[in-house]
């Protein structure tokens, strides 16, 4: 009996290590045709399957980005939803190439879980939403709340600090999705949601009833999120790191979805453009990609602030303020090193 | 003596013997078996190391005494963020224990009025029966434990809706139990001059438990007693002095005492009238736990069900009709006749469905109740990336709870069975 268990133990482990041993990366996703991306399992603005079931959303851009540098098609994505607890084994287990999926850039997780966080591509901190009607109006007045979670985050860990160093006590719910959370949220079965800012404004403007729910002013957290991948596979690491870079780069150089045709074309004064166009240089055959990597990266869905608008920024239902990732020339953090 | 039978021994032996010899054919496949067996699993361990390797990750326990960072909800031993996993998982496993005593009680019981209604003589208690035990038992556990949890939270009021003038909601029993959806709330006892506890440098127990659970072992061997004196007064003399009321002062009075001595009352659950409109002191029973217990219960007891009616079956009929004979009751022949020779049947089996209870536990999950699977399997796993230990320690853990239970139960079966004479 016990020889049975262990025997199904290691099965599971030698079945878990296997992907993780092959180093290729580039190599596999080119075989494969096709790129496997780990994300949520649905949040609006940053991953969800729209109404024709192909999947939109920040998140899924930068997914498309890579597939269209690496594959030369942004729709050569396979993805893959996962849980907040799945999500780090699937990594592990090589079930993804690479994890786009609001995960927060920790010492544990990069050191410890052997991941390597290759950009951030949101600047997050951990907020509260509660109902209005429940008259609070700072996450300090929630002693004795219940408090819904999603388990296996960032968020739980900060939860316990926070009201451990406020000397408040309070009820975990620990739920899996983010979907399971809304629902409990809304039957009344906690008082507050907290995770994320942005995860909360995404999940406030999918409500029936916005207005009566509010994000509460305290951000008790730092929550660098970003594109992941294994240890081990330097190469594909800069890949996703640069395909990144590239996005944050064609905002800060002017390069948008409408003029990166001509400026390919036609070239421009500064030779960062042209460099990052392939127009100069070979910065592509040094990635292992070949010279237009950048111009199909920046034209799957438009350079970050393009990103940043369309799905999540003002003028979306999510409304959210570049704030802490308007570029550094505005006074954000979104800031990227040079190519050359 | 002469023998036909040739004798093999005087023969030198040749190794095509080993498949040829019936006498060593089945030595032969069971070594190779084994050895094959063997190297499948050095192969899997082998493999496992290099790809942990690989992933440059070690394989170490250590993880287990930092600190776990996490808050868990429901807690039968003192603990906080601040203590290790391994304190976390204790509580994740007492949590487990704790849904599945309380499941497999409730099971039995169930289970058992099933089973024996469901051969009732009377039409309608029979049917209903058999389509409790036949809806129950055909669709899977982890659904009736989703079932009973949105219903919990989805049809009962808020807190909220027991607050101020215009309240919706009011509470049951005399204004001591509130039915929300967040769960149930109970009274909760509370000792005035409590005996304290007694610290076992891990955790804590009461000492007011250990001195009514030292009373009730007390009453129990008092009771046993006078049975016994009944008993030998009912064979001298051949009339049985009636002892019920005996027995009943026995197990009441001591424990009445005790409680009267300790300042035993209930303290009810109040909501707080200000603030975040959340029920404060009494027992919470978590809708987590509710759903768990009931999905657990209900579910495994259409089997109980089966297990009985087939244990009472396999009675002869001719018992009960020798039972009718000499005039006993139907309820009688039951308890006294039927059922014992019938828990013989019925034992074996039981144990597999406590087994079930307990591993069927683990679906814990789904609705968020913080069991061995959520605490060690679910969270420390996923904040210490340590699959690989915490797995096959998870494993090891229900392993080690089977075996109990399995070997508590085989305990009873043995008072049980038929004893052979
Ligand atoms: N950043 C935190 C939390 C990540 C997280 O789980 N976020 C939620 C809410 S923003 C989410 O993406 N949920 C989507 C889902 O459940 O699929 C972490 O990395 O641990």
């Amino acid at each position: 009996m016990t020889h049975k268990i262990l025997l199904g133990a290691l099965a599971a482990a030698a079945i878990l290590g296997a992907g993780a041993a092959q180093a290729q990366t580039l190599n596999d996703v080119k075989n494969r045709g096709n790129l496997r991306c780990g994300t949520n399992t649905g949040l609006a603005g940053f991953a969800f399957p729209d109404a024709n079931n192909v999947w939109q959303g920040f998140d899924v851009a930068y997914c498309r980005a890579i597939a269209a540098a690496v594959l030369g098609d942004p729709m050569k994505v396979d993805f893959v939803p996962l849980t907040s607890q799945t999500r780090f084994t699937a990594l592990a287990a090589g079930e993804v190439d690479v994890l786009v999926r609001n995960t927060t850039w920790t010492f544990v997780r990069d050191v410890d879980l052997k991941f390597t966080f290759a950009a951030v591509n949101y600047y997050d901190g951990q907020g509260f939403m509660v109902r209005k009607d429940l008259g609070v109006s700072s996450a300090k007045e929630l002693d004795g709340a219940k408090v819904c979670i999603e388990t296996g985050t960032t968020t739980e860990l900060n939860l316990a600090d926070f009201f451990r160093s406020n000397g408040m006590s309070y009820d975990p719910v620990p739920i899996e999705t983010n979907a399971a959370a809304q629902q409990q949220y809304l039957a009344g079965a906690c008082d507050v949601y907290t995770t994320d800012v942005s995860g909360l404004a995404a999940t406030r403007a999918s409500f029936a009833d916005p207005q009566n729910h509010v994000i509460l002013p305290e951000v008790v957290s730092k929550e660098p999120l970003g594109p992941l991948v294994r240890h081990g596979d330097d190469q594909w690491a800069d890949i996703v790191r640069w395909v990144s870079n590239a996005l944050v780069a064609a905002e800060e150089l002017g390069i948008t979805s409408a003029n990166i045709g001509e400026l390919k074309a036609n070239g421009h004064p500064n030779p960062e453009v042209n460099r990052l166009l392939g127009r100069e240089g070979d910065l592509g055959a040094m990635l292992g990609l070949d010279a237009n990597w950048a111009v199909r990266a920046i034209s799957a869905a438009g350079n970050y602030g393009e990103i940043f608008a369309t799905n999540i920024g003002e003028g979306t239902p999510i409304g959210l303020a570049r704030g802490l990732n308007a570029l550094w020339t505005q006074g954000g953090l979104q800031y990227t090193p040079p190519f050359r | 003596m002469a023998t036909t039978t040739p004798d093999y021994r005087q023969g030198s032996f040749r190794l095509s013997m080993l498949i040829y010899d019936s006498r060593y054919r089945a030595i032969t496949i069971q070594i190779v078996f084994l050895m094959l067996l063997m190297a499948g699993f050095a192969w899997l361990v082998d493999n496992t190391i290099q790809n942990l390797r690989a992933l440059g990750k070690d394989f170490s326990y250590r993880f287990l005494w930092q600190s776990a960072g996490y808050d868990i909800n429901q807690t039968l031993i003192a603990y906080n963020s601040t203590m290790s996993h391994a304190r976390a998982m204790v509580v994740g496993l007492l949590n487990t224990i704790l849904v599945a005593v309380m499941a497999c009680a409730l099971a039995t019981v169930l289970g058992v009025l099933a089973g024996v209604l469901r051969l009732s003589n009377n039409w309608i208690v029979a049917r209903l029966m058999t389509i409790y035990v036949e809806l129950f038992r055909n669709i899977p556990t982890v659904l009736w434990i989703l079932i009973f949890f949105s219903v919990m939270a989805i049809s009962m009021p808020e807190p909220r809706a027991f607050r101020g003038e215009a309240a919706t909601a009011s509470m049951l029993v005399f204004d001591s139990v509130a039915i929300t959806n967040r769960g149930v709330y109970i009274p909760e006892p509370v000792f005035d001059r409590s005996l304290g506890d007694l610290d076992l440098r891990y955790f804590k127990v009461s000492v007011d438990l250990l001195a009514i659970i030292a009373a009730l072992i007390a009453s129990s061997w008092a009771s046993g007693r006078i049975v016994a004196r009944a008993n030998r007064i009912q064979e001298e003399t051949g009339i049985r002095p009636a002892t019920w009321w005996l027995r009943l002062a026995v197990w009441v009075l001591p424990v009445a005492a005790l409680l009267s001595a300790l300042g035993f009352h209930l303290v009810k659950p109040v909501l707080p009238e200000t603030g975040i409109p959340n029920f404060q002191g009494g027992i919470h029973m978590r809708n987590s736990l509710i759903a768990l217990w009931l999905a657990l219960s209900v579910y495994t007891g259409a089997f109980i069900a089966e297990v009985v009616r087939a244990g009472i079956l396999a009675v002869n009929r001719g018992q009960t009709e020798a039972a009718v004979s000499l005039g006993l009751r139907p309820t009688l022949t039951m308890r006294l006749v039927i059922l014992p020779q019938a828990l013989r049947v019925i034992i074996p089996p039981m144990i597999s469905q406590y087994l079930n209870i307990t591993k069927n536990s683990s679906l814990a999950i789904a609705v968020g109740y913080m069991d061995l699977r959520a605490t060690l399997g679910g969270i420390t796993i996923n904040q210490t990336g340590r699959e690989l230990e915490a797995m096959l320690l998870m494993m090891l853990i229900y392993l080690a709870l089977s075996l109990t239970i399995s070997s508590l139960m085989n305990v009873y079966n043995a008072r049980v069975k038929l004893k052979e004479r």
